[in-house]
């Protein structure tokens, strides 16, 4: 059974049993990956070009392991000294890297809806490893990967994503994936960091933390950019920490073990002290092992689809 | 030149008119009106079912010339004007250089002149302030010398409350209207979609509503202190968008202030959802962006009721090189000069929300009004000024017809109902090629 769709743009609207085959299909390659021989021939002959428009580190090297453990041929672009640099236009550069005869694209733009333009384009498959303040949906993926590893189940959990939900498009993938698979998702953050209309979607908003911690069983920690205290969206990031960070303190309030997750890089002593991020509550070095492995399924999905 | 056209209805509210006649046109003239025989030397048209009208007049294009040749030319500026049913433009001062000197106002209505032998009468604005900058007044005498028709500072803003005060004192002397781009930039920001559901769903940076009406409530205020002082305000909206505009144009307006307002036929038609529906389709970014669908039907209320004044395009032409981009790094603006006679009708008149009398209120009367123009008479004796309209006639919008040098349209591939047949104006007919 093929996904429903040749790219991955996102997980607004699909469907529940392709979330859950992807899932499924990254069991098995994370079993690959425990092996001393790490690689499958599975992608062997496709082009993989990896299209970074906006800086990436852990992404960027996650895809790049996953497609070369495919046997896939890999070529990297980054804009910095490109022809994006000297004034070719976004265009022009992805029509270039087609006519090079390439399979699929992963891309990672500071623009939303910029994967979404490469599928007016290009005929290759298209994964979205993140565009702008819209979604991330292979973040999202092995987040939820990670949860129904360590929890048996997705349906019912509950998950709070803690921070600056306006900005971020690890938030809206999460919230997208895991309300089709029954969780039971909110989000915490400072009022000037929750986006319009968010309760549409069926999440519920907090702005204490302290009230949240006794309920859930997952709490998905995202990245403060640091940039935001000059936009006046809060008064320092001292006050973040104190109000919305996660210490060692304020989970005492839990009623049972919380998973703490974080996508990364992470800003110890903003939204994470240093004990909680390398606690045993912490599964933050799991998320990024899962990450290959999801993305491998992911890749191999959309790569086979049609042979 | 003689054409008669046989057995058209002729409508002019302003004239209380609406009947079917023969009309004959000599040398540019209305020689004639009722029966008329046929002649061998007269170019004759049988205009059954068809409608001839006052000449439309959008009052918000933007030509680009000076500065932007590559988007647009006064010359195919005025051609699209032509083939969309216009015989009169206003052209927004936001050239390079901006037309907050007279002879960007010379240079244009000289240009204009050359286009389709000066069948379309453009009508440039002059910039409220230099280079459109909103901190210093630009020579506004010197410019109504020119010509300057109007004054704005359209694609910006200006947001110095003091400038605003000396601008409405100062361009009170000269009997001319301001044209408000309503933006509080603060809060727009680098917006990119209305502030709502769907910005959230897509991620897009979010421009509230408010940003509209927090400066058209600044200007409103700002009249009523000054309105015992000046001899007489005149304040038009350019593309009103939001419900809570709509409700301040009409509060004030009640209060007696001399405010009018324009809407465009993206803002009455589209809505932010179809940004979603488009997978982020560039010809959907416009400023003020487009908003939700309880908007549009105030909008659409408004309209009706005549809150709303006038219909614009707001004509924006990009390079398709520059809207064939990413959503955040696309210009804003689309092009509307070709489609606006064509979607209103289909749109608004054949589904009976409002008549073709309001039709040409909102499209001739209205807006020469506002700008302080002679009406368009159509009566024998009187210079034909006029657009000529098929109401029934379908068909399908396609971008290889326009005359506009840029094709960012987002009503490509629409079917409508009711098209410009043409227009005659300054002794000179242009026939559609739609």
């Amino acid at each position: 059974m093929p996904l429903k769709s040749r790219h991955l743009l996102g997980l607004e609207g699909m469907p529940k049993e392709d979330i859950e085959l992807i899932l499924n299909t990254a069991v098995s390659f994370k079993e690959v990956l425990e092996r001393p021989i790490k690689k499958v021939p599975t992608l062997q002959g496709k082009t993989i070009v990896n299209l970074f428009f906006e800086s990436s580190t852990r992404t960027r090297i996650s895809f790049e392991l996953a497609e070369r453990r495919l046997s896939a041929d890999v070529v990297n672009f980054t804009t910095a000294g490109s022809s994006i640099a000297k004034g070719e236009t976004f265009k022009d550069t992805i029509k270039n890297i087609e006519a090079m005869k390439i399979d699929m694209v992963v891309i990672r733009h500071s623009s939303s809806g910029a994967a979404h333009f490469l599928t007016k384009i290009i005929d290759a498959n298209v994964i979205n490893a993140g565009d702008g303040t819209h979604e991330h949906p292979t973040q999202a993926l092995l987040d939820i990967f990670t949860i129904r590893e360590k929890l048996g189940k997705v349906q019912g959990i509950n998950v709070c994503i803690v921070g600056d939900i306006l900005h971020s498009r690890v938030a809206r993938s999460n919230i997208f994936g895991l309300k089709t698979l029954g969780a039971n998702v909110s989000v915490c953050g400072p009022e000037t960091l929750i986006p319009k209309e968010i309760e549409k979607l069926g999440v519920e908003i907090y702005h204490n933390i302290e009230d949240v911690i006794p309920k859930v069983d997952v709490l998905n920690v995202l990245r403060l950019q640091l940039e935001r205290q000059n936009s006046a969206f809060i008064p320092s990031l001292q006050e973040y920490h104190k109000h919305f960070g996660i210490t060692r303190e304020k989970l005492e309030k839990a009623t049972k073990p919380i998973l703490i997750m974080h996508p990364g890089p992470i800003n110890r002593g903003v939204e994470l002290s240093s004990d909680v991020a390398d606690s045993e509550h912490s599964v933050i070095l799991e998320q990024v092992t899962n990450g290959v492995a999801v993305r491998m399924a992911i890749l191999y999905l959309l790569g086979t689809m049609g042979n | 030149m003689k054409i008669l056209f046989k057995n058209a209805r002729i409508i002019n509210p302003a004239q209380k008119l609406d009947e079917i006649a023969d009309i004959l046109i000599v040398d540019g003239k209305i020689e004639k009106i009722g029966k008329i025989e046929e002649n061998e030397n007269f170019q004759v048209y049988d205009f059954t079912n068809k409608i001839i009208s006052p000449g439309f007049i959008d009052m918000h294009v933007h030509l680009r010339e000076p500065g932007f040749e590559h988007k647009e030319t006064i010359k195919t500026g005025i051609e699209a004007g032509a083939n969309g049913g216009f015989t009169a433009l206003c052209c927004m001062p936001n050239t390079n250089p901006t037309a907050d000197d007279p002879s960007v106002i010379e240079y244009v209505k000289k240009k204009s002149k050359e286009a389709l032998g000066g069948i379309v009468d453009v009508y440039p604005i002059g910039a409220i302030t230099k280079r459109i900058e909103g901190l210093e007044l630009a020579p506004i005498a010197e410019l109504v010398e020119a010509g300057a028709i109007a004054f704005s500072d359209d694609g910006n803003c200006v947001q110095n409350s003091s400038v605003m005060r000396k601008a409405f004192e100062y361009i009170s002397m000269f009997d001319k209207a301001i044209i408000q781009h309503c933006e509080d930039k603060t809060l727009s920001g680098n917006g990119l979609a209305n502030e709502g559901y769907w910005s959230t769903i897509l991620g897009l940076t979010p421009y509230p509503d408010i940003s509209e009406e927090i400066i058209l409530y600044r200007d409103l205020r700002l009249l009523s202190y000054l309105k015992p002082k000046i001899k007489k305000e005149k304040y038009h909206i350019a593309h009103i968008s939001s419900r809570g505009s709509i409700e301040l144009l009409k509060k004030f307006k009640d209060a007696g202030l001399n405010i009018t307002a324009e809407v465009t036929p993206h803002h009455l038609l589209l809505t932010d959802e179809d940004i979603w529906k488009s997978n982020y389709d560039t010809n959907l970014k416009v400023n003020p962006p487009l908003k939700s669908g309880d908007d549009v039907d105030a909008l659409v209320e408004a309209l009706k009721d005549g809150t709303i004044d006038a219909i614009a395009s707001d004509h924006a032409p990009h390079a398709p090189e520059e809207k064939e981009s990413d959503f955040a790094s696309a210009p804003f603006g689309i092009i509307g000069l070709e489609t606006t006679v064509g979607l209103i009708l289909s749109e608004f008149v054949n589904k009976g929300i409002i008549t073709i009398h309001k039709m040409i209120e909102l499209l001739s009367i209205n807006p020469r009004k506002i700008l302080g123009l002679e009406p368009v008479k159509i009566s024998e004796g009187e210079k034909a000024n006029l657009t000529l309209l098929d109401p029934n006639l379908e068909w399908i919008v396609d971008e290889r017809k326009f005359k506009s040098k840029s094709k960012n349209s987002p009503f490509i591939g629409w079917k409508l109902k009711g098209k410009p047949l043409g227009i005659i104006n300054n002794g000179k007919v242009f026939w559609s090629s739609l």
